[in-house]
């Protein structure tokens, strides 16, 4: 979101280096263009792959101007660690959609004791008021035999929530994949439909529509 | 080979600016481009080395790639280089009389500023080169302008005769934006022409063309007033007019959409009768420049009014979130801080996630060493990964400031030697890629005149820090073939350190590291103490057999957390009390999953808790 001149869609992905946040943010910018949406997209890498926060802003709409998102103005915030979700929450706007992985990653600061990890981000998060939705996406993952898979889980999880179908998304997401490496087009088809069946979407709506 | 290098003309792709700048040299028709690695402009060369009939490499350091460059220019071929901001302090002493010289073959320098220091040790504006070594500036906004002032800036180099400096930021560098590229022009080398009173730059020379430079700079002037990629965006608004380039140009026009924009596309030299217009037309101009104020400084010695840095921050990005209350101030309006709209949720205090060393980092024993003598050592340091050794757990480093220093640094210090210091050894930390780039004249001072310091050359055969690239010393080229390799101990040898202070040591050997650097810290003349393990994260990396924790065997002793690796954590702790004195135990686990089994930690364990990971309960009870 943005002022009226220059209305987009913000969607600010965050976790740590080596989750593949950059990833999962080039098939959501992908689905966008697919969908003749300008894209612009920002991250700051250099020290970021030793261990440290990675945060990526994906903006979409008719015409992007500035890359990064302001804060205060995500309309979705899509994190794959649930600390790093709760650092980035001030980046959603108001009736803005939190999507984070309950995974919870240890840094050297937290494990060797110096700094104490936060008892309950996720709780921390609703005591706001902000509309957050926990997914468990890495034990989704393990299910399914690949914890590599956790962010297909969590970007099924996004994917009935923006401004194109889901469809469209999964589209991207088996372009990335399946073209280089076609047995896991099948399993990331299935880890989409667990994320997005874990936030009551996909076929677990159809069934409670029926 | 990918999409970027095959992609036909026409083709609209999601680019990086590095990306879209790499495409752009190639497409010029570039033979010559070199590079040292570098945040955030590394990707660029990274890049055109996959492109065809470019003649890439990665060059020893900035100023070699510049003076690589200048050198096919006046073969007359177009060349390129590129770097970040402080690299062009290293190129500098290339630039600053080349810029007499000139070019022949279009001559494209892109520098990469780190507004608001994601990764750098600071942050210097680099437009000021334009103005000091007279030469234009280009700044573009996104990819495709970056793609466009690429190309546009070889023609410039052709048409006026000299290099041409691409100011970029990190903001342009690493965002993805869409980008049309187009097709390559071969534009073969036109071959060298005998000149020397323009390329042998004695006093006489040298003298006989600043007539030719100031009549180059006014000429530019100008283009800059023509220049197609510096545009008035309009408004209807007319309480503020804006100047602004880069980036910053793009948070304004989304911020302030209905105010007048002049978006400079070449920053040097400006194009003041068209600021003077927009100034004529508007109640007041506000320059919004990252980060200097270098625009507004000349716009007002041309006395045209304006502001700037009076209601603007001095340093980092300018974005909606500072201009917006900056803007409001300037108008005497409430600057919407009370207002309704904002964050969901205020900011919550969360522990700091701060860049580590990696799991199995061949750096982690030295600095454990280090940080078991930390009393006994002043430590000066240098610019790669290991610069984190300033930090938690080790605390073992004492300087650091730019690419080489802590060789020149370490002399210094050992001869101030301050009475207060006497017992103190100097020791120089620096990397393998950071030594040939700078570090080995330094070296040759503390031989040349006996300096008292203990060198720590981490050879991890990588340039670490930016992503792994190769250098003189891997024994591989940007392509990854085979290429002659330095070999550190004939070359420190070379450099006049004697033959029994040089020691190769393997970093994962920790009593032999431990050993080593106490020998030659006791000993009073320039030793040199080489490590030969690669870093973790390149391909030539091989992990071994990881370890565990034996859980009951574990007294606690955290030890092995001085270590500092990110596969070792707490299981819990425990306070204990002996001779009156509380103590706090930290029992342990290793994540068999990251351990690369390098076998630093167990020789710090002293119960013999840790082994490999498939050894057998039944040798856990033997343990």
């Amino acid at each position: 979101m943005s002022g009226t001149a220059f209305p987009t869609t913000d969607i600010l992905l965050a976790g740590i280096g080596g989750q593949g946040v950059l990833t999962a943010s080039e098939i959501l910018a992908q689905a966008a263009i697919a969908q003749g949406f300008d894209v612009k997209k920002t991250e700051v890498a250099g020290m970021a792959q030793r261990g440290g926060m990675v945060t990526s802003h994906l903006r979409f709409g008719e015409k992007v101007m500035a890359p990064a998102i302001a804060p205060g103005s995500a309309d979705l915030l899509l994190a794959f660690e649930v600390a790093e979700g709760l650092r980035c929450l001030p980046f959603l706007r108001k009736g803005g959609r939190a999507v984070v992985n309950t995974q919870r990653v240890l840094p050297p600061v937290v494990s060797s004791g110096l700094f104490s990890y936060p008892d309950d981000p996720v709780a921390q998060m609703l005591a706001t008021g902000a509309d957050v939705h926990p997914v468990d996406g890495t034990r989704i993952a393990l299910a399914l035999g690949e914890p590599r898979l956790a962010n297909t889980v969590m970007l099924g999880a996004v994917a009935d929530h923006l401004p194109f179908g889901a469809e469209a998304l999964l589209r991207a997401l088996l372009e990335r994949f399946g073209s280089r490496k076609p047995h896991l087009a099948d399993l990331n088809r299935r880890a989409f439909e667990a994320g997005r069946e874990a936030v009551g979407g996909g076929a677990a709506q159809a069934a409670a529509s029926a | 080979m990918n999409a970027l290098t095959e992609a036909p003309a026409s083709s609209r792709l999601l680019l990086s600016g590095n990306e879209a700048i790499a495409r752009a040299v190639w497409e010029a028709g570039t033979i010559v481009a070199a590079a040292y690695p570098g945040t955030p402009s590394t990707e660029i060369l990274e890049v055109l080395a996959g492109f065809p009939d470019v003649d890439t490499h990665w060059a020893v350091n900035e100023k070699v790639s510049l003076e690589v460059a200048i050198g096919a220019s006046i073969g007359g071929a177009r060349a390129f280089c590129a770097m970040k901001h402080v690299g062009v302090n290293v190129a500098a002493d290339a630039l600053m009389s080349q810029t007499l010289a000139g070019a022949r073959g279009g001559l494209v320098i892109a520098v990469a500023d780190d507004v608001g220091l994601s990764s750098s040790q600071n942050e210097q504006d680099s437009r000021f080169w334009g103005r000091f070594a007279h030469i234009p500036v280009l700044e573009p906004a996104d990819s495709q302008e970056a793609y466009e002032m690429t190309k546009l800036a070889f023609e410039l180099s052709e048409e006026f005769e000299t290099p041409v400096l691409l100011r970029l930021t990190t903001r342009v560098c690493h965002v993805k934006a869409l980008c049309e590229v187009g097709a390559r022009t071969p534009r073969p080398a036109t071959g060298f022409e005998s000149d020397p009173g323009r390329w042998v730059l004695v006093p006489a020379n040298a003298r006989n063309r600043l007539g030719t430079l100031f009549s180059r700079e006014t000429a530019l002037a100008a283009h800059s007033e023509t220049f197609e990629m510096t545009q008035l965006l309009p408004g209807a608004d007319s309480r503020v007019g804006f100047v602004a380039s880069g980036p910053a140009a793009l948070a304004v026009r989304e911020t302030f959409p209905d105010a007048p924009l002049l978006k400079l596309g070449m920053t040097h030299p400006l194009p003041l009768e068209r600021v003077r217009e927009l100034a004529g037309q508007v109640e007041r101009l506000l320059v919004v420049e990252e980060v200097e104020p270098l625009v507004e400084q000349e716009l007002k010695a041309a006395g045209i009014a304006c502001h700037g840095k009076d209601v603007l921050p001095r340093s980092g990005e300018l974005s909606y979130v500072v201009l917006r209350p900056a803007v409001a101030r300037l108008l005497g309006e409430d600057d919407g801080s009370g207002a309704a709209e904002g964050p969901v949720a205020p900011a919550a205090q969360v522990f700091p996630r701060p860049p580590t060393m990696c799991v199995g980092c061949p750096h982690l024993s030295p600095y454990y060493v280090l940080s078991k003598i930390r009393k006994q050592v002043i430590i000066a340091g240098d610019i790669g990964c290991y610069t984190l050794g300033f930090g938690h757990p080790w605390n073992a480093l004492d300087t650091t400031i730019c690419m080489g220093s802590s060789m020149g640094m370490a002399l210094g210090l050992s001869k101030a030697a301050a009475e207060a210091d006497k017992d103190k050894a100097v020791v120089g930390v620096i990397g393998d890629s950071t030594f040939l780039h700078m570090g080995m004249q330094g070296l040759l001072d503390i031989v040349y005149t006996g300096g008292n310091v203990t060198v720590l050359l981490l050879d991890n055969r990588a340039v670490g820090m930016t992503g792994g690239q190769d250098h003189p010393g891997t024994g591989r080229d940007i392509h990854g073939a085979e290429a002659p390799q330095v070999d550190f101990a004939k070359l420190v040898a070379a450099l006049g350190v004697r033959p029994e202070r040089i020691h190769v040591v393997d970093p994962y050997e920790l009593p032999t590291m431990a050993k080593t650097i106490r020998q030659e810290i006791a000993t009073p003349e320039p030793s040199v103490i080489i490590t030969n393990q690669p870093c973790v994260l390149i391909d030539r990396f091989k992990p071994r057999e990881p370890f565990r924790v034996i859980d009951d065997q574990c007294n606690g002793c955290s030890n092995c957390l001085r270590v500092g690796c990110p596969a070792i954590s707490v299981t819990r702790t425990e306070t204990e009390t002996r001779r009156g004195r509380e103590r706090e135990l930290k029992f342990v686990t290793i994540d068999t999953v990251f351990c690369t089994g390098c076998t630093i930690c167990v020789k710090t364990c002293g119960p013999g808790a840790i082994v490999p990971a498939g050894a057998s309960a039944k040798e856990d009870s033997r343990a």
